[in-house]
């Protein structure tokens, strides 16, 4: 019965790490016995429907996804070699009631995120009052003063962001990190969740997963939304860097999704302070561009002079107010890890409220004595790059060797603004379908979240990474991470209360308009030989019925 | 050159029942599919419209309708009418009555389909069967397309397919009236004839009902939608019978589809909406009796000779 869960328990507590205590499990609350029975309430049902099977067949249904996503192209490129997106069977399962807090901890964020950056780029009050160092400001890679004064009819930055979450040791949600300039991974949500109820039905089955299919809808009101003023039906087109971008699938999927236009740099041209792209009816203008494209390649003449990936003039046409480019350049400097360590006082500052959503405990090494105690316990901690995303120059301390720890020495005394360092926490561990069986293997989430000005709305649920390798806390698709299907449930669903009506309405409504409309489908047509059997019979009865009766009629008549 | 009144009902049939199989497998694996994905549509009430829409009897006995039974009965049941099962085994016998004329390829092709058809699909397989039921439609039409010559038997083979598909896409609009509440089904009625991608580059944006039901109604371009694919059976019967008539029309399969397509295309879009089931009906009334009339006209052969009791 427990035979795919078997010695889960055992490794449970992986490689020890000195002063830190043993990560919170998603699924089972006492992950310390062998054999752990009693799942968590809300992977319950899961719990019981992955019970019936056998590690074979949950590994067949593994490769059923795998070969379904080659089918499909939802690939990245391994050495060369195109390989599936990893996709674990055993979805992540999150209680509608504790999505909520995630959800405002979500809004709350990019509210204070919009609010900073739009102060930033204009009067810079909060620097005035101190809450902030302009140092830290000016000093920061991507703070881009090309940018200051651009912003969009209705004042949104950061239409798509993508806020990386994970859960402590004690069960709690932290941010890891900001990511407000072209978050990715949106589309492996969408697809992951279409090829799990097509390859693991059963697994749906009873549980109300809030779908998430409306997320392309939701990015393309963004999108028309943040027109400039006096369009009055935008064409919004998405920039991709093109085929070779790692993201490239993504890029087409939301185009296709959206129904809008898939443009190159080379594409567009920009003339007149406007933007153009080049059509075979001729130039057409562009009023909203989804751009994929990092800020530096954007354009020409602004950044990096040698890029192709972008259009010259596209930052003028901007500045002008005839273009809208979404993310906003210049977000970058909100992504700065110094600055997620300012986050907390910044939502105090411009919301007047406490974070719902707590950071990591970090130290900034600027700080008089923090440089000290940093380099005194370099082989307890994770520095971090303040400009790297994604885990790209992390260093995990108790897991790298003397000799990189005395490189990493080096480079903090040369450079103290350019890192940060965190204690080592311990993701939360899901179980995860890998060689030996069902493992715990760490996870975080990234959460997406569409701003169109007067709301943020997040996906219901997100992308889950897992680290794959045993005991490994850094957690990218790039460094051999997988992905997990990722479920809101709860059996009171809350729409946002706007919306008017509730679900039990809904289903009412839908009842009632059933029963309101009988739809009768004809019989479908047969050719006269391959007329179903039964209906040939209902004629002959007919037709014998009709000949019994007709010498009564004819009785009577005579 | 004129063919065998029986062989042009076989090929007439071949192309009705290869787009049936392919209509049918897309409108079950978008509205399964749905009934996974959105918690909120109550499983029983769906599988039985499911079955009303497609034709089939819905059984009264008060029992819960779940995914598995729309699938025992409308994929696998091979004596059940209006199964995937029924369709390719027909289009596979008419093949076989018209072997001489049906070309080895497509024979080969209708053959093994029938001879590969699951006995059952479990709930894991389902999309992937629906998957394969669509791509052996595909190469059969393909074979068609690409190597039959344009003649008569063509044009009987492609005539079937048009009515047919009207026929499917007027059941699939009519599925729309069962879900009036919710909000992705427009999406999942144009996913399920493989019209969301086109759709979304004509329209640009989030499906509303009204452009929707116009796409599939009313679009002179794509191929599934209605009004394409009964103007491309009028084209076909015209080119099957031509005329110099200088008034009216003499055919009556033609006149029933030039009455239901001037109705459709006449006809403001909010007026076709509101009573949406109505004109499906209608279309699927026309369809009917279009096959009948082409039936009495080009297939007379088959007035099935039936035994009369000598007392009458």
């Amino acid at each position: 019965m427990v035979d795919l869960f078997d010695g889960y328990g055992a490794t449970l507590t992986p490689a020890k790490r000195r002063g830190s205590s043993s990560p919170w499990d998603e699924m089972f609350p006492e992950p310390k016995s062998q054999d752990p029975v009693e799942a968590r309430a809300a992977y319950k049902d899961i719990y019981n429907a992955l019970a019936r099977m056998t590690q074979e067949e949950l590994r067949g249904r593994t490769d059923a996804l795998a070969s379904s996503y080659l089918a499909q192209g939802v690939t990245f490129d391994f050495a060369g070699e195109e390989r599936p997106f990893p996709l674990d069977a055993v979805p992540r399962v999150i209680e509608q009631k504790e999505w909520v807090d995630v959800e405002a901890g979500i809004k709350q964020r990019v509210k204070a995120l919009e609010a900073f950056l739009s102060d930033i780029y204009g009067n810079q009050v909060a620097v005035r009052d101190g809450v902030i160092p302009a140092a830290l400001i000016s000093s920061s890679t991507h703070f881009h003063r090309e940018a200051a004064g651009i912003v969009s009819p209705n004042n949104v930055r950061i239409q798509v962001s993508g806020i990386d979450l994970i859960r402590d040791e004690h069960g709690d949600w932290r941010v890891l990190e900001d990511n407000v300039r072209v978050p990715s991974g949106v589309s492996y949500v969408i697809s992951n969740r279409r090829v799990m109820a097509q390859t693991l039905p059963e697994l749906f089955v009873s549980m109300r997963v809030r779908p998430v299919g409306d997320y392309p809808n939701k990015l393309l009101q963004a999108l028309r939304a943040s027109a400039p003023n006096g369009i009055d039906d935008p064409t919004v087109v998405v920039l991709t860097p093109g085929v070779y971008n790692s993201a490239y699938f993504e890029h087409t999927l939301l185009a296709r999704l959206m129904g809008v236009e898939l443009v190159e740099g080379r594409d567009l041209f920009c003339s007149g302070g406007k933007v153009w792209m080049r059509t075979t009816a001729g130039p057409q203008r562009v009023d909203v561009i989804y751009r994929r494209v990092d800020d530096e390649f954007i354009d020409p003449l602004q950044f990096r002079a040698d890029s192709m990936l972008g259009s010259p003039g596209l930052l003028m046409a901007a500045r002008l107010g005839n273009v809208t480019i979404a993310n906003a350049v210049g977000n970058g400097v909100a992504d700065d890890k110094l600055v997620y360590t300012y986050m907390p006082d910044l939502i105090e500052y411009y919301l007047g409220e406490k974070p719902i959503i707590k950071n990591v405990d970090t130290w900034r090494l600027e700080e008089p004595g923090a440089l000290e105690e940093v380099l005194d316990r370099l082989d307890e901690l994770v520095v971090k790059p303040v400009d790297g995303s994604g885990g790209k120059g992390l260093v995990v301390g108790p897991d790298a060797s003397a000799k990189e720890l005395e490189t990493l020495r080096n480079r903090l005394i040369a450079d103290p603004r350019g890192w940060i360092a965190q204690p080592v926490v311990q993701l939360s561990t899901i179980p995860t379908l890998v060689e030996d069986g069902m493992r715990p293997r760490h996870a975080d989430l990234r959460p997406f979240a569409v701003n169109d000005g007067t709301d943020v709305w997040v996906l219901p649920g997100g992308l889950t990474r897992v680290a794959l390798p045993e005991g490994q806390l850094v957690v990218n698709s790039s460094q051999g991470g997988g992905s997990k299907d990722t479920w809101v449930v709860g059996q009171e669903p809350l729409f946002s209360s706007n919306d008017g009506h509730n679900i039990q309405g809904l289903v009412a409504e839908q009842a009632a308009v059933t029963q309101a409309i009988p739809i009768i489908g004809h019989v479908p047509d047969h050719s006269p030989e391959d007329r179903p059997r039964n209906q040939d019979q209902a004629q002959q009865q007919q037709q014998s019925r009709a000949q019994d009766a007709r010498p009564t009629a004819e009785g009577e008549v005579l | 050159m004129a063919m065998l009144s029986r062989i042009a009902e076989s090929l007439f049939w071949i192309g009705r029942y290869i787009e049936r199989s392919d209509g049918t497998a897309r409108i079950l694996d978008v509205h399964l599919q749905l009934l996974l994905e959105d918690p909120w549509i109550e499983e029983n009430l769906a599988c039985r419209s499911l079955l009303s829409v497609m034709g089939s009897d819905v059984p009264d006995d008060g029992r819960s309708l779940t995914r598995a039974d729309v699938l025992a009965s409308l994929a696998v049941d091979r004596t059940h009418p209006a199964s995937i099962a029924y369709s390719l085994g027909a289009a596979r016998e008419n093949a076989r009555r018209a072997r001489e004329i049906v070309s080895t390829e497509l024979w080969e092709c209708l053959n093994t389909t029938r001879a590969r058809m699951p006995r059952k699909v479990t709930g894991e397989k389902t999309h992937e069967f629906f998957g394969w039921v669509r791509d052996r439609a595909a190469l059969a039409v393909g074979i068609m397309e690409s190597s039959a010559s344009r003649d008569e038997a063509w044009h009987f083979f492609t005539l079937g397919r048009s009515i047919e598909r009207a026929d499917m896409t007027a059941r699939l609009l009519a599925t729309r009236s069962l879900t009036e509440a919710s909000g992705p089904s427009w999406t999942t009625i144009l996913r399920s004839c493989g019209a969301y991608e086109a759709y979304l580059r004509t329209y640009r944006g989030v499906p509303s009902a009204r452009n929707a039901a116009e796409f599939l109604l009313l679009d002179r371009l794509f191929p599934r939608s209605i009004l394409y694919s009964v103007t491309r059976a009028e084209q076909c019967l015209r080119d099957l019978g031509p005329r110099n008539e200088r008034i009216g029309v003499t055919d009556s399969a033609q006149r029933l589809l030039g009455q239901i397509r001037s109705q459709l295309e006449y006809r403001p879009i909010t007026d076709i909406l509101q009573e949406l089931p109505r004109h499906m009906d209608s279309v699927q009334d026309a369809t009917s009796a279009a096959s009948e009339a082409i039936r009495q006209r080009y297939f007379p052969t088959n007035n099935a000779p039936s035994w009369i009791g000598e007392s009458a």
